[in-house]
Order: structure tokens, then C-alpha cells, then sequence
């Protein structure tokens, strides 16, 4: 069996791959495999991918995006979609328009459910908590678990009405 | 706690994820939770001036020390580790690929019983590890919990009510948890069913690699299963999801070897068999070629068909014969082909006890 990659020596090392969730075989000679050993990393560079991902490039080049830069951190909304990274917390507010969309299309929504650090004031964590329910609620709805629903739904009106409170206090 | 010789220490024990007990251990290796945390008031790692770096290393090195439940660890700044220190900590799983070969301050704190470990400046300030023996998610996720909540008290981590934990790549913002399960599936491999298996799975959002995580290939019949999605989730629904997939995709695997047993158990004991005798005569063996044959020595086990080989002592192999562990053993540097014959020489060794019947 030849080598897949130089098509001219006797392949000797035989590796399985996962590529796009598939497992590929791919036949080696020595010399490949060691060449291949060292860049295995780009052929699952996450980075590339979560750049690339819902065409990012036509969206900087339409709005002129890659002057955007994080002033806290000196970073750039270009620099970003070349290593997929942020540079600090505060980025995600400097780039949130562009930044939100991209997020709805890796992730399972916008709104982070669960844990809240320990010293997460009251109304944060209640909203939290109320987000959380309400995600329940609508599985509990599309499970036909009603009896469940139903607590849900009472607990989120309570929830609601102390929230409400809270704010008229507040002003 | 700083000891002489941890490194020895380490040589001497198995970790956590190998030690081949657990539910589901005939199938399941290990079950690891991984979280991602930022400390709130520095830039993310890839933008700390070397200043504060050591301030992040030294702030978390303090958090430590005060933890109970991370009393009983080592801690490694990377500036006093060799390369072969670092690989080796690589191939325990203790440390990523990316922290082990980036520059810079960098930092881990492992426990001795290797069920915890925690980066310091990976991708993130902090990226914390438990691991558990088997399918037991559940039990990581409790402990990693624990030992999140005693250290941002200590040092507060970047939340935002909207994102949750801020993460510097978006894939990992939310909850930051990252839950996997490493499989070994060699009868799925041989009926040729875990391309579908993969299929399903990646439709679940659940990501599939190697034996050594992020870019590595599947080596030896070994698939390791996470979670892709962080956002939007609870931590316990993240945890219970991946668990149930994992319980069905354990069931298939049984159906696979049941299958092989039923219909073509000469192909099988032969293939075994042949494995074992593989490991017991050779005399130079690489790393891709032993992981191959230990997968089919495992199947072996698994099925019954060898006995004098207890789980533990072959999980052992795995690691003693990956390139940094050899050399660690023999106490000397070795070179490729010098370690394919140490290599073999030690898998003759430790397997002499196998009787070939």
C-alpha cells in the first residue's frame, strides 16, 4: 500500500482519524507521518472554524467591522475572527453586535442558565433563577409533563411578583 | 506542600482515569468535568503583561493554599519543569497540549490522588479538571462544584448576568463546563457501526476525538464524547445529557460484542489472541502499534478470555508506554527507536504472567 499523502513510498503507519465526526483511515509512509505528527493540530483548528462559521469574513468587509477595537484591551474585532479569542471581559460589550450573533449560532441561546457566583446580589439571582424556570416551563410543556408545568408556572408568578416589589422599592 | 520528588510519586501510582473501577468500566475509562473561569479585573491570558501574569499565578497560588479540599497537592510552576516533566504530565492527562508547549507564566496545581488538577493561564486564567474512574459524571461534577465555589470566594471570577462565566473564546461561555467520557469501543470499530454512532452523536451537539483530547486522532478503539454547547444549559443538564447518551451508546457497544461472540468468535479470539502474542514476542514496538494491540488485550479482558491480568495493571500499560512515561521509567532520554525497544521490553515484562493457551 502507497502513502496517501506522497503517493510514492510504502505506507507503514496506519492512523484512524475522526474528520467532520467520520472516522477516516489514512495510510502513511514514515516520513509523512512524522511531518503529519507534527501539524495534526490544523486539521481541527477550532479557531479557523469558529471564525469561518455563517461566513465572517463578507460580514467584516460589509460593515467596515475590523476598524472596531475593545478599548479596554486594545484588541481588535479583526484580531478576533483571525484567532477566535477575546482579549478581556470587556470585550464582549465592545463587540456585542457582532459578537451576540455569532454566539446564537455556536451556542444553545444567548442567556446563561445556572450556576451564579456566591456573591451575585439578590435580584441577579432571582432573575437567574426565573430565566431557568422559564426554560423548564417550555420543556416541561413540549415533555406534556403538566402536572410539572403547573408548579413551574406558580412558582415563576411568585417570583415575578417579588421581582416587581423589589423594583418599586428600589425607586 | 511542595514535595521532593512528586514527579516519582506519580510514576509509582495510577491516576484516577485508569484505574479501571467505576460503573461501566468495561467500557467507560474515565468521566472528567472541565470549567473555564476568568479572574475579574485582568485582560484574559493571551493579553496579561509578564507582571500580571506572576500576580495571577501568585493571587491563585494563595486561593490554594487556603482550599481544605486542595490541601493535599502539588504545585508546578512550569519555569521549574523540563520539557519531559511537562510531556509527562501531558500524557497523564493532567495538563492540555496548549498549556504544556505555550511560553510564559504558567502553572498546576494536581492533587496527589490525580482526581483534580487545575491549570493556571491556559486559554483561560484558570481551567480546573476533576476526573472520576468509569461513567460517573455525576460525582466529578459534585466535587468540581465544590472546589469552584470555595475559590471565588477567595478570588471573584468575570460573570455577566446575560453571558455567565466570560470566557475568552465564546464556545466555552455560560456555565464554562466542558463534560466528557473517554470509551473504548472496539466492537463497535469492528462491526463497522461507529461511523453512525459518530453521526448520532454529532447531531446531539456532543463532540467526538481521541485518546489525548483536542487534535489527536482515535487511536486504539479509544473515543472520547463532550459537550459542545455551554450556553443556555444548566450544569446538571449538561452533566445528566451527556450521561444518558453515554448509557446508550454503552448499550450498542454490548449489542456489538455480543454480536461478534455470537457469529464470529474465531475471528475475534483469534485477533486477541494474535494481540497478545504480539506484546509478549516483539522486540521493538512503537506507541501507535502498542495502543492498537493493549485495545484488543482489553477486549480480551473484558470478555473474559484472559485472566490473569487485572484491569488496573493493564490500564497501567497505556500510560507506561507512551514516550515520556518509558523515559521517566528507564531514567534516561530516549530516542525513537531506543523507545520502541524499551517499549517492547517492558510490555514482555509486565504481560510474562499472561499464559498463551
Amino acid at each position: 500500500m502507497v502513502c496517501n499523502v506522497c503517493g510514492q513510498n510504502e505506507a507503514t503507519i496506519h492512523l484512524t482519524e475522526i474528520l467532520n465526526n467520520q472516522m477516516v483511515e489514512v495510510h502513511l509512509c514514515e516520513s509523512c507521518a512524522e511531518q503529519k505528527g507534527a501539524d495534526f493540530k490544523s486539521h481541527f483548528d477550532f479557531n479557523k472554524l469558529l471564525a469561518s462559521l455563517g461566513d465572517f469574513g463578507a460580514e467584516l468587509k460589509a460593515e467596515h467591522v475590523s476598524e472596531l477595537v475593545c478599548k479596554s484591551c486594545g484588541l481588535t474585532y479583526e484580531e478576533f475572527g483571525r484567532t477566535g479569542r477575546l482579549g478581556c471581559s470587556h470585550c464582549y460589550r465592545a463587540f456585542e453586535k457582532l459578537l451576540l450573533p455569532l454566539i446564537k449560532r455556536v451556542q444553545r441561546g444567548v442567556q446563561h442558565i445556572g450556576k451564579v457566583p456566591v456573591g451575585t446580589s439578590g435580584d441577579v439571582k432571582q432573575t437567574l433563577e426565573l430565566r431557568e424556570l422559564q426554560d423548564r416551563l417550555k420543556k416541561s410543556i413540549e415533555t406534556e409533563t403538566f402536572e410539572e408545568a403547573a408548579h413551574i408556572r406558580d412558582r415563576i408568578q411568585e417570583l415575578k411578583q417579588k421581582l416587581k416589589k423589589g423594583s418599586k422599592k428600589q425607586k | 506542600m511542595v514535595e521532593k520528588k512528586p514527579m516519582n510519586h506519580f510514576l509509582s501510582s495510577t491516576c484516577e482515569w485508569l484505574r479501571g473501577s467505576g460503573p461501566e468500566s468495561d467500557i467507560v475509562l474515565s468521566s472528567r468535568i472541565r470549567l473555564a473561569r476568568n479572574l475579574t479585573g485582568y485582560p484574559f491570558t493571551e493579553k496579561l503583561g509578564g507582571d500580571e501574569q506572576q500576580h495571577v499565578v501568585e493571587e491563585v497560588e494563595t486561593a490554594f493554599g487556603s482550599t481544605p479540599l486542595l490541601k493535599e497537592s502539588y504545585f508546578f510552576e512550569y519555569k521549574d519543569l523540563k520539557d519531559l516533566d511537562r510531556q509527562f504530565l501531558l500524557e497523564r492527562h493532567l495538563i492540555s497540549r496548549e498549556h504544556a508547549s505555550e511560553k510564559g507564566e504558567k502553572a498546576v496545581l494536581v492533587t496527589k490522588n490525580e482526581v483534580i488538577s487545575i491549570m493556571i493561564l491556559e486559554e483561560d486564567h484558570l481551567r480546573s479538571q476533576v476526573f472520576q474512574s468509569g461513567l460517573n459524571l455525576v460525582e466529578a461534577w459534585r466535587l468540581m462544584d465544590q472546589v469552584d465555589s470555595a475559590l471565588e470566594t477567595k478570588i471573584p471570577y468575570s460573570f455577566d448576568s446575560h453571558l455567565g462565566y466570560l470566557t475568552a473564546c465564546p464556545t466555552n461561555l455560560g456555565t464554562g463546563l466542558r463534560a466528557s467520557c473517554m470509551l473504548h469501543l472496539p466492537g463497535l470499530v469492528m462491526t463497522k457501526q461507529v461511523n453512525k454512532v459518530l453521526q448520532a452523536l454529532s447531531k446531539l451537539n456532543l463532540a467526538a476525538r481521541g485518546f489525548f483530547g483536542e487534535g489527536t486522532q482515535a487511536s486504539g478503539n479509544f473515543f472520547q464524547f463532550s459537550n459542545q454547547l455551554t450556553l443556555g444549559q444548566n450544569e446538571n443538564e449538561i452533566v445528566d445529557g451527556l450521561e444518558r447518551v453515554m448509557r446508550q451508546v454503552i448499550e450498542h457497544e454490548k449489542e456489538s460484542r455480543n454480536y461478534l461472540l455470537d457469529k464470529r468468535r474465531g475471528k475475534l479470539e483469534d485477533q486477541i489472541w494474535r494481540s497478545i502474542g504480539t506484546l509478549k514476542s516483539a522486540r521493538l514496538m512503537s506507541s501507535q502499534e502498542a495502543l492498537g494491540l493493549l485495545s484488543m488485550t482489553r477486549l480480551g479482558v473484558d470478555l473474559g478470555f484472559i485472566g490473569n491480568l487485572s484491569k488496573m495493571n493493564l490500564n497501567a500499560l497505556f500510560l507506561f508506554t507512551q514516550p515520556a512515561h518509558l523515559q521517566k521509567l528507564s531514567g534516561t532520554d530516549l530516542d525513537t527507536s531506543e523507545r520502541d525497544q524499551k517499549r517492547a521490553e517492558l510490555l514482555r515484562t509486565r504481560l510474562k504472567d499472561v499464559e498463551l493457551v
